[in-house]
């Protein structure tokens, strides 16, 4: 069975479609699929025994994501469909899309209404769908969230926002006792489908407590789903997907990544909560990485392959529960790992990830998985120290090449 | 008898901070000129503030505040504040409360039943007096001490009783628990183990109901939140954070204070530096009323109009019901700090005898017809520890059952197999 990801559509196709030639400089197309849609460049479609097929010369066409600006360059029938947008305005996009299509859903949180939100994600929503379904909520994170949860309980669909993941620590206890837990103790009577988003991420010099990530609190609570976007059209899709979800999801965003411009389809999307995104078949090794640190692997990827490695990359897009069909597949092609997060090194994502994949895939890698994480340091203010605390594309050309020996 | 919030702000006199005698040592809370707790009078609740009234309760000459704000009519020209239906339906609610209760400390004695259990015997008259008189649309919103509200609400004595022997034929499959009560049907929105919890869970209630009508432009729907909670709570950063939010968007929802004095083996005037919760509420722009919460109808009056209050749409109402546990605060608590001269003093209050004289008295019904309704509570008891003694145990299966709602986005491919290679993660399909 031929997992084609991205997930273009609203239902993603698991079919076996025959592989299709990876080549980027024309968009692939699904059988099923009677429209064009545009394509980002690294699109492929992997079967099922993990082969996937280049083009006739062996040698894969440079075209990677060389910088954060993701083009989608060379699909002349691609071009003309879709709409350029940035990351903050597609989530603004698919949430105003989901407001429209279920009455039932709003957003609460600090300065959502008027001000827009902080980083323009609620911008306009307030105007078009009133003040109580765009509640701009008192500096109360822990009961607004209890409210959320509350008004998810008797009907609503929530989408709570942290204005920075960091506020969210002060919802820890509505979001592990309630969120999570209330829809098993109360023997499946009440479902909470709220989404629980925000900014999180080390920024630019914004200081300790500004640049935390979440991932590895929130990720042993029982009953939660957690997806990171990393591009406008995961940022869309994901977002979507989340609300329509009955389960409780906490989508993380990243502050650097607001600003990246992409072309995205037009026409209604969503983008599975549960898969990974392959960014880039490789053969030699694979890269396993999420928000962020994702501009930075591919960063490294350009290196690389001028130095003749040849990585696969994927965003793993999904941090509960990992994505392990995916994950496994490419760990059976290249036998090698690499984690690149933005995580701290204790207790988080990569361990996890590192832990799953040792327990399932042990007999396939050849060399111990390598994770690369942030120190388990409060993120400096310092310009200087906060490069290096986190993961930075020359250390990873050198994990590689340490890994690939 | 409309709350005005203009008048709803007390002015009480500065309080003597280091008087050190509680509650225990006051004078009884009813003047000598009441003979008896039931005056069958209407409270009105004037809520001017009014500097000539002493508000130190707890200095030995205290007047309670409920003493302020009655109106005392004589007997021979009272109303009666109850039909005979009425009042036979709060004494067979506060009765099998009790006995459910009773048997709970029983069954668990003998080993039926484990863990935290939290028994609400003497304070029956605060869930009686105001969930009796809600819809099954309304929602209640308590915490761990919550059997009885989940019995006042109308969850079947059987389905409670199960879910604290740990069946699966509980409330809530036996997952949940004594301190997790919830029931989709009867709207009891649990059940919170952590205090304080359970109010944010209530204000969002409260939100969807205003949601509803104002958004979802259903105009008639008036559904009332009840959140309850106790003394200790009202020291936590949730309560105020909530009735903040509440008073600010007039969510229709009561905060019910049951003010027992004790969290745990904490003094109530031990740990606030205000003791008189209904101060708080004027602080929020709400009213804040304080009522005798062993009397099961003046209980009832106060939460007749907070609620018709809140279905209105005025807002929340924020209410201190001075009430008392005869148990201790669970059943694994010694009990041993608190006076048993205190103790006798409440339990010469107990709200079920205290109405059962009402009734009597009034001539509403006759012992024997109350006899008979306690014959029946027992039969429903027995027959409810016999239900879940009976009750299969949840097999293994279960066990990760109902953690996700959607376990269908869980990777499940079009075959019907899980895509993600780890299946112990998640297994079972969400079960109601």
């Amino acid at each position: 069975m031929a997992a084609i990801f991205q997930g273009v559509g609203a239902a993603a196709p698991l079919s076996s479609s025959p592989s299709n030639s990876f080549d980027s400089n024309k968009s692939v197309f699904s059988p099923r699929r009677s429209f064009s849609v545009s394509k980002r460049v690294s699109f492929a479609v992997v079967r099922s025994d993990g082969k996937v097929n280049l083009n006739p010369k062996g040698r894969r066409d440079q075209r990677l994501i060389p910088n954060a600006v993701a083009t989608n360059a060379g699909s002349a029938a691609a071009s003309k469909q879709g709409h350029e947008l940035l990351l903050f305005e597609a989530l603004q996009e698919g949430l105003e899309e989901e407001m429209e299509r279920d009455p039932r859903v709003c957003v609460m949180g600090e300065d959502v209404g008027h001000y827009g939100g902080s980083y323009k994600v609620t911008k306009g929503l307030a105007k078009r769908f009133g003040d109580l379904r765009v509640l701009d909520t008192p500096i109360a994170e822990n009961s607004f969230t209890g409210m959320g949860i509350g008004a998810a309980m008797t009907g609503l669909r929530p989408v709570i926002e942290g204005m920075n993941m960091g506020f969210l620590l002060l919802a820890f206890n509505q979001i592990s006792n309630n969120c999570g837990m209330l829809h098993y103790t109360s023997g499946g009577q009440f479902t909470i489908p709220v989404v629980v988003r925000g900014p999180g991420g080390v920024g630019r010099q914004l200081g300790a407590e500004h640049s935390q990530r979440l991932e590895s609190y929130f990720q042993s609570i029982p009953g939660i789903q957690m997806v990171a976007c990393s591009t406008p059209y995961n940022a869309k899709g994901l977002m979507k997907a989340a609300i329509r979800s009955e389960n409780p999801v906490i989508l993380f965003e990243h502050v650097l990544l607001y600003n990246l411009k992409e072309r995205i389809p037009d026409e209604d999307y969503i983008c599975n909560l549960e898969e990974a995104e392959m960014v880039r078949p490789g053969e030699h090794v694979t890269i396993l990485t999420y928000s962020r640190m994702r501009y930075h692997v591919m960063q490294a990827a350009k290196t690389l392959v001028n130095k003749g490695y040849d990585p696969e990359v994927i965003d793993i897009r999904s941090l509960k529960p990992f994505d392990l069909y995916t994950i496994g597949n490419s760990v059976k092609k290249t036998h090698r790992v690499l984690i690149v997060e933005e995580c701290m090194r204790t207790g988080g994502i990569g361990a996890s990830l590192t832990a799953a994949i040792t327990e399932n895939f042990n007999d396939y890698l050849d060399a111990p998985i390598m994770c690369l994480s942030s120190q388990d340091v409060p993120t400096p203010y310092a310009g200087t120290l906060e490069e290096v605390t986190v993961v930075q594309p020359a250390q990873i050309v050198t994990a590689v090449e340490q890994l690939c020996q | 008898m409309a709350f005005s919030t203009a008048t709803a702000y007390f002015a009480p006199q500065p309080f003597p901070l280091n008087t050190a005698s509680p509650r225990s040592h006051d004078n009884p809370l009813i003047t000598p000129a009441s003979a008896s707790p039931f005056f069958g009078s209407t409270p009105k609740l004037r809520l001017s503030p009014s500097p000539k009234f002493n508000l130190h309760r707890r200095s030995g000459s205290g007047v309670s505040v409920s003493q302020v704000v009655k109106e005392k009519k004589p007997k021979s020209t009272r109303s009666l504040l109850i039909t005979k239906d009425e009042g036979l339906e709060l004494y067979e609610d506060m009765v099998l409360g009790r006995a459910f209760e009773d048997m709970c400390a029983q069954m668990y004695y003998r080993g039926k039943m484990f863990g935290f259990v939290h028994l609400y015997n003497g304070q029956e008259a605060v869930s009686t007096g105001f969930i009796k008189l809600l819809k099954q649309q309304d929602s209640v919103v308590s915490t761990y001490r919550d059997h009885v509200h989940a019995l006042s609400k109308g969850v079947p004595a059987r389905a409670v009783m199960s879910e604290l022997f740990g069946k699966t034929t509980g409330c809530c499959r036996g997952q949940g628990g004594s301190m997790h009560m919830f029931s989709r049907e009867h709207n009891v929105l649990g059940g919170f183990a952590f205090i304080g919890e359970g109010i944010p869970v209530a204000t969002g209630a409260a939100f969807t109901s205003k949601y509803t009508r104002e958004v979802l432009k259903e105009v008639d729907c008036d559904h009332v939140t009840l959140a309850f909670f106790g003394d200790g709570t009202c020291n936590n950063g949730q309560f105020f954070e909530c009735l903040n939010m509440a008073a600010l968007w007039k969510l229709p929802i009561v905060f019910v204070v049951e003010n027992n004095l004790w969290a745990i083996g904490m003094s109530h005037l031990r740990s606030t530096s205000d003791p008189q919760i209904y101060n708080k509420g004027p602080a929020f722009g709400m009213p804040g009323i304080h009522v005798d919460g062993m009397d099961v109808l003046k209980v009832r009056e106060v939460a007749k109009e907070a609620i018709a209050r809140a279905r209105r749409g005025e807002g929340p109402t924020l209410v201190e019901c001075e009430t008392y546990r005869f148990r201790g605060h669970s059943l694994a608590d010694p009990d041993e700090l608190r006076d048993p001269a205190e103790k006798e003093r409440y339990a010469a209050r107990d709200p079920i005898k205290a109405l059962k004289k009402y009734i009597i008295e009034s001539n509403l019904a006759s012992e024997a017809e109350l006899k008979a309704i306690d014959k029946k509570i027992d039969e429903v008891v027995e027959d409810a520890v016999e239900f879940a003694d009976e009750s299969p145990v949840p097999p293994r299966s279960q066990l990760l059952e109902n953690v996700f709602a959607d376990p269908k986005g869980f990777g499940i491919g079009p075959d019907g197999r899980y895509r993600c290679a780890d299946p112990k993660f998640t297994e079972g399909t969400a079960h109601v």
